[in-house]
């Protein structure tokens, strides 16, 4: 029994690393001055997929992204562990969109491709944390969704059994697929590149890619269809435009304002010994300790 | 109509903290609004829960009270809740940011096309004009929340949507009687018409759920690690002051991150905040995420290597130096001055 397999994935300026540039004046991200990485979570979506896929021979793993061109990177980055390809949805006129305009458009996108059997996502992304697109995306395709999944403890007779990671304990849930799946960081980490699959993939390119590249399509990448990743733009999709992008999206930043901490009296010490035990001395007799 | 509505959660039958914190910050925001405060029960054997909620100033409780209701499953309650909304057009809704509110809330948003604000640290009403058009908007939800990395505080609105839906963590807002006396009315919800089989395709097994024995909201006294704490060794000094001092452990996400400790212990926008008498923040740098949950410690000490670090302009005491060397030294100095 194969399935398909299709895993929502996002590429994201590392919010671990962020500078004074990281924001511009309208309030959205400036990914240009940000190094970009595969959303931690995402990865372990595909794990999950890549797993049911070592389970299931005949199984499908495709990714799903939407952003820039640049994006494509993180398609390769999932084809050399194991990903059989991917789509990159990708237009001017998704810019800005907020989870509901993301999720209308991704859901578009999974309309199209139409059969599958499970959708796989990290629960959040960490440039915004919302949790929001997994169980959007669910909503407007018209599958249930599972989230916080830790683990798919198993698939049998076309029923999913999974593993729930909650707050305070586990959870273990089952429903008939499709499905839509949303990954928690605890579960299993994403294996690694294979070296066989990198070489295999390292010239999968997307058109754009390619004519910027000034490569030859019709030569090389004709005779070989796995090299080629899907590329959505708006049209392909035949979106309403009232749902794409800023237009589409009905939360709007009002403001940002820069982090000022308002500055207290603070009384500075070493790490000698006077000024601990002076320190120490007045927290007991304040009765902040004792 | 027009009302705000906070959705209760509800876990073996005990209300969530998270909802009566809602309630209190949504009982004032109706208020400025001059509208009602209402309340979304979902689960099974609600009898009476109303007088649980009434004293928080709710005028309606919606009740929807069925066996197949509890434990809590995405799609009926997501159907209730839809019911609601579209006949009862609230202005504003309330969920807490948990494991259920972030599972319901989104698909709620999507069936109904209103926007969405995750982690709000604050919640105000207030005025817009959009800078294009110079529509004017009254009295909006400003829905607030730190954003990238913590350079940045970001102000959210919905201004042609309705409701306003927004998730706050538990911990964030206050949990206030509102009046021990009030009542409202209680309106009961027809689930048997209202719900399919299909509503209850995702069934759940097998639920393992633990009263948690950490109770960082209500320790006095936290020593907290950041990410220069360097290791899970390393947190074992914290641990010991902790112990010490009658105190519980806590942690940056940068931290928790990095597998120094559980994310149980997590402190800030995306975990617990807390209001301890003492803060001792040990290697944390204070991006605005952190400080979020928190900055009302009546106390900071900060210790750092960093003179430079964010966190030490809010703290009262800062110990630049190596932690290494001056936990041992606080441990020491208490137990030789102390009973």
């Amino acid at each position: 029994m194969g399935l398909k397999i299709l895993v929502l994935a996002k590429q994201v300026p590392d919010t671990r690393n962020v500078g004074q540039d990281a924001m511009k004046s309208d309030g959205t991200v400036n990914r240009a001055a940000l190094p970009a990485i595969f959303n931690p979570e995402d990865l372990n979506a595909l794990e999950q997929a890549l797993q049911l896929k070592d389970k299931f021979p005949g199984t499908t793993v495709e990714i799903i992204t939407m952003g820039p061109t640049r994006a494509a990177e993180i398609i390769r980055e999932a084809m050399y562990r194991g990903a059989d390809g991917g789509y990159l949805i990708t237009d001017r006129a998704f810019a800005g969109s907020d989870t509901l305009a993301t999720s209308y458009t991704i859901s578009l996108a999974v309309k199209k491709i139409k059969e599958f059997d499970l959708i796989l996502a990290g629960r959040q992304a960490i440039d915004g944390d919302t949790a929001q697109v997994g169980p959007q995306v669910a909503e407007k395709v018209g599958i249930p969704q599972i989230t916080y999944a830790e683990e798919i403890k198993g698939i049998e007779n076309n029923v999913i059994t999974v593993k729930r990671r909650l707050e305070r304990g586990i959870e273990v849930v089952k429903c008939p697929l499709p499905v839509l799946v949303t990954v928690h960081s605890s579960a299993a980490e994403c294996r690694s590149r294979n070296t066989k699959l990198t070489m295999k993939y390292k010239r999968a390119k997307t058109l754009t890619e390619l004519q910027e590249a000034g490569m030859d399509y019709e030569g090389f990448y004709k005779t070989r269809p796995y090299l080629t990743i899907k590329e959505w733009t708006a049209d392909d999709l035949n979106p309403d435009p009232n749902c794409l992008g800023l237009t589409g999206s009905p939360t709007k930043v009002k403001n940002i304002e820069n982090v000022v901490l308002t500055a207290k009296e603070t009384v500075r010490l070493t790490a000698d010994d006077k000024d601990i035990d002076f320190l120490m001395r007045e927290l007991i007799a304040n009765h902040t300790i004792g | 109509m027009n009302n705000v509505f906070v959705y209760i959660e509800i876990e073996e039958g005990a209300i969530a903290d998270v909802s009566l914190e809602l309630l209190t910050k949504g009982k004032k925001l109706a208020q400025q609004l001059g509208k009602k405060l209402e309340a979304i029960a979902i689960g099974y054997k609600l009898d009476g829960i109303e007088k649980q909620l009434f004293p928080y100033g709710v005028d309606v409780v919606h009740v929807a009270d069925d066996k197949r209701l509890a434990p809590y499953t995405t799609l009926p309650h997501n159907k209730i809740v839809c019911e609601i909304f579209k006949n009862e057009k609230p202005e504003i809704a309330l969920f807490g940011a948990t494991s259920v509110g972030r599972d319901l809330a989104p698909r709620i948003c999507s069936t109904t096309g209103s926007g969405l604000t995750a982690d709000c640290t604050s919640l105000e009403i207030g005025d817009h004009t959009d800078p294009k058009t110079k529509t004017e908007y009254k009295n909006l939800l400003y829905q607030i929340r730190p954003a990238f990395g913590g350079n940045i505080i970001a102000t959210i609105i919905n201004p042609e949507t309705r409701p306003q839906i927004a998730t706050v963590r538990e911990g964030v807002m206050k949990q206030e009687i509102f009046d021990a006396k009030y009542t409202g009315v209680v309106k009961p919800i027809d689930v048997k018409n209202l719900l399919s089989k299909e509503d209850f395709v995702v069934q759940v097994i097998e639920r393992e759920i633990e009263k948690s024995k950490l109770n960082l909201k209500a320790a006095p006294i936290i020593v907290a690690g950041g990410y220069g704490v360097g290791s899970k060794e390393n947190f074992k000094l914290l641990h010991d002051l902790a112990e010490v001092l009658g105190g519980e452990v806590a942690a940056s996400r940068a931290a928790v991150d990095s597998g120094f400790a559980e994310h149980e212990r997590q402190v800030g926008q995306t975990g617990v905040t807390v209001r301890p008498k003492l803060y001792i923040a040990c290697g944390i740098s204070g991006a605005v995420q952190h400080t979020a949950g928190m900055a009302e410690s009546a106390l900071v000490i900060s210790i750092n290597n960093d003179p430079n670090a964010p966190i030490n302009t809010i703290a009262d005491y800062t110990i630049i130096g190596d932690l290494n060397e001056v936990l041992p030294k606080m441990i020491k100095y208490y137990k030789q001055n102390t009973k």
